[in-house]
């Protein structure tokens, strides 16, 4: 335990000496918070469209203005005919065209079929489909009212559960808190093992009589605070503070989930830094390993979305369990009994990683 | 005489190439013994099997009785060690370096506070305790480098290359911590390039391609082959050498 309490000391000495790491550990959760959730919203508005309106009948004009109030549209001007909106596409000034045509109030009121024309610029696909989404969805609420005027037809009513505003921030916020504490967790613990051989200090560890867990527990007790701490900084400063996010569940199976979750990734650190000879192959090592985290943990595309084969990808991948345990926490306000299968994986994972990261150390030695 | 070291045919081979064959020699307690050879003859190599940083591919050792393949823990606690590659954590002060590696040796915190104070008083160090180790001059972290690795009283200290890139006045100060310790009871095995440092060994063995060519005082070397400096010496062994880098 004594020598323990000494590598420990030296372990903190150091990271507190190093600007470059506390400024990570401090500005990192701060300003991706702030950041990251503003920019990466799927939500999409100011979607420009040109309106061409051939009718030009009340039905038409009350279609038009149920658009633009709906906040999702500006207009960029009214054409009288689809040639000169053309004209705004290969400009690039407007993402959509809805073309209503002539006698539009006429077919309605005579029960006859009416089809409105909408074109959309591909070019950002996104925008594309998202906005002719939403323009369906504006279309078939004004064609319900008009039904339900003529015919008292059935109305349609949707809730959204556990996020009844579909507030992106709080679906947002949750996952990038994750992502930060992955990046200590890979990041901190590989570059800081790796240097030590790089400088050569790691030999002269190995010729003292440290026991290897007191060498692996002192790398990885100064991080799993690290951790902590900035799970604590983000969740109760950035998100609480700034977005107003509460996790409504069990805050102790949260940090219960932390603490393996972060022995888990601190394993994968440390097997990376295994494998690394230099703070460079470490770095590209992390990287790699970081860009697959990121990108196929549910965080930026619902893994049930994805191809089978990554479905497969996604579920080795620790992230996409903490993304689910830290959502179903703070929205829908789970607790320990709901999130046992999640449990038992980032357990196992935790296993793997450590016991990988020590057999290999032990071989290299 | 109490034998400090005792190899037997040590081998390691790396696939195909033998880095060292069969070396069989013995230190003795108090003893400075030079380790010479080219560059890749095989030295290091040889020191990191004696240490229980790498694992032979045949052959016997024991280090102050505890066996190589066995007790590598008992031998980590009788030995230090000092690399080419130097150890000293620059980020942190000359203190706290002297306390985190006396610290892991198991000293406690009298003997902790005693050893520090004697190697700052021993190397002048007072005015530099509280400076990070990375602001001091190559030739003062050397010496800090050599008395953090005795600093728990070992009974014997494996020197690899330790004077590279300082200039000979700071070599000479460095031999003479060596000396020091020495006459302590403390057993030097050293690596070396310069052949004057050679003249400062008890005794010294010469490596050529893995191979120990030559084991002898450094006078009677020098009558072996009839020259009078053990440069000379060391040019007509390493004549023969067919690994160089």
């Amino acid at each position: 335990m004594r020598i323990l309490k000494f590598l420990l000391q030296k372990e903190f000495k150091q990271i507190f000496r190093n600007r470059s790491i506390l400024t990570m550990i401090l500005m990192m959760p701060v300003v991706q918070l702030l950041i990251m959730p503003l920019a990466a919203d799927y939500e999409i508005k100011n979607i420009h469209i040109a309106l061409v309106d051939l009718d030009k009948s009340p039905y038409a004009e009350d279609l038009q203005e149920a658009i633009l109030a709906s906040g999702y549209f500006i207009s960029v001007g009214d054409f009288n005919s689809f040639e000169e909106a053309n004209q705004a596409f290969e400009k690039g000034t407007a993402d959509l065209i809805l073309e209503i045509p002539a006698h539009f109030e006429k077919e309605i009121i005579d029960f006859k079929k009416t089809s409105l024309n909408i074109s959309a610029n591909a070019i950002n696909g996104v925008k594309a489909t998202v906005g002719s989404a939403y323009l369906n969805q504006v279309i078939n609420r004004f064609a319900q009212k008009l039904q339900a005027n003529i015919s008292g037809g059935i109305q349609v009513e949707s809730l959204n559960w556990y996020n009844p505003f579909l507030n992106y921030q709080a679906f947002m916020v949750p996952g990038i808190l994750v992502l930060l504490v992955t990046m200590v967790g890979v990041y901190m613990t590989s570059l800081n093992i790796v240097k030590e051989k790089e400088v050569g200090t790691i030999e002269q560890i190995n010729v003292s009589p440290i026991k290897k867990y007191h060498f692996i527990l002192g790398k990885l007790i100064p991080f799993l605070i690290i951790g902590f701490f900035v799970f604590s900084l983000g969740l109760f400063g950035v998100a609480r503070l700034v977005y107003g996010i509460v996790p409504i569940g069990s805050i102790l199976a949260l940090y219960s989930f932390l603490f393996l979750y972060l022995i888990a990734v601190l394993g994968i650190g440390m097997m990376l830094s295994t494998y690394a000879e230099t703070q460079q192959q470490a770095m590209s090592l992390a990287f790699f390993i970081m860009m697959i985290f990121i990108l196929m943990g549910g965080l930026f595309t619902a893994v049930e979305s994805m191809p089978e084969w990554a479905q497969w990808v996604a579920a080795l991948n620790p992230v996409t369990y903490f993304i689910e345990v830290v959502r179903l926490v703070v929205l829908k306000g789970s607790g320990f009994k709901d999130l046992l299968p999640q449990f038992g994986i980032i357990a196992l994972m935790a296993i793997i990683s450590n016991s990988w990261a020590i057999l290999n150390y032990r071989k290299t030695t | 005489m109490e034998v400090v070291i005792k190899a037997e045919k040590l081998s390691k081979a790396f696939g195909d190439f033998i880095a060292t064959n069969a070396i069989s020699f013995e230190v003795y307690k108090g003893e400075i013994f030079g380790f010479l050879g080219a560059n890749g003859a095989g030295k290091t190599t040889a020191i990191r099997m004696l240490c229980g940083l790498s694992k032979p591919s045949s052959g016997e050792a024991t280090i102050a009785g505890f066996d190589i393949y066995r007790e590598t823990e008992s031998i980590k606690k009788n030995i230090g060690y000092m690399s080419q590659k130097f150890s000293l954590y620059e980020d942190l002060t000359v203190a706290e370096n002297l306390r985190f590696y006396g610290g892991i040796y198991g000293l406690g915190r009298k003997e902790l506070k005693e050893a520090s104070e004697a190697v700052i008083k021993n190397l002048g160090l007072e005015q530099e305790r509280k400076k990070l180790v990375s602001s001091l001059p190559l030739g003062w972290k050397q010496k800090l480098a050599f008395s953090v690795a005795i600093m728990h009283e070992p009974k014997l200290v494996f020197l690899d290359e330790p004077t590279g890139g300082v200039d000979p006045v700071t070599r000479r100060q460095f031999w003479d911590l060596i000396h020091q310790a020495a006459a302590r009871g403390i057993t030097v095995f050293v690596t070396t390039h310069y052949m004057d440092e050679a003249e400062y060994c008890d005794r010294i063995s010469m490596m050529v391609d893995g191979e120990m060519k030559a084991l002898d005082t450094p006078r009677n070397l020098k009558k072996q082959f009839g020259v009078d400096s053990m440069d000379a010496v060391f040019y007509e062994m390493a004549r023969g050498a067919k690994r160089s880098d």
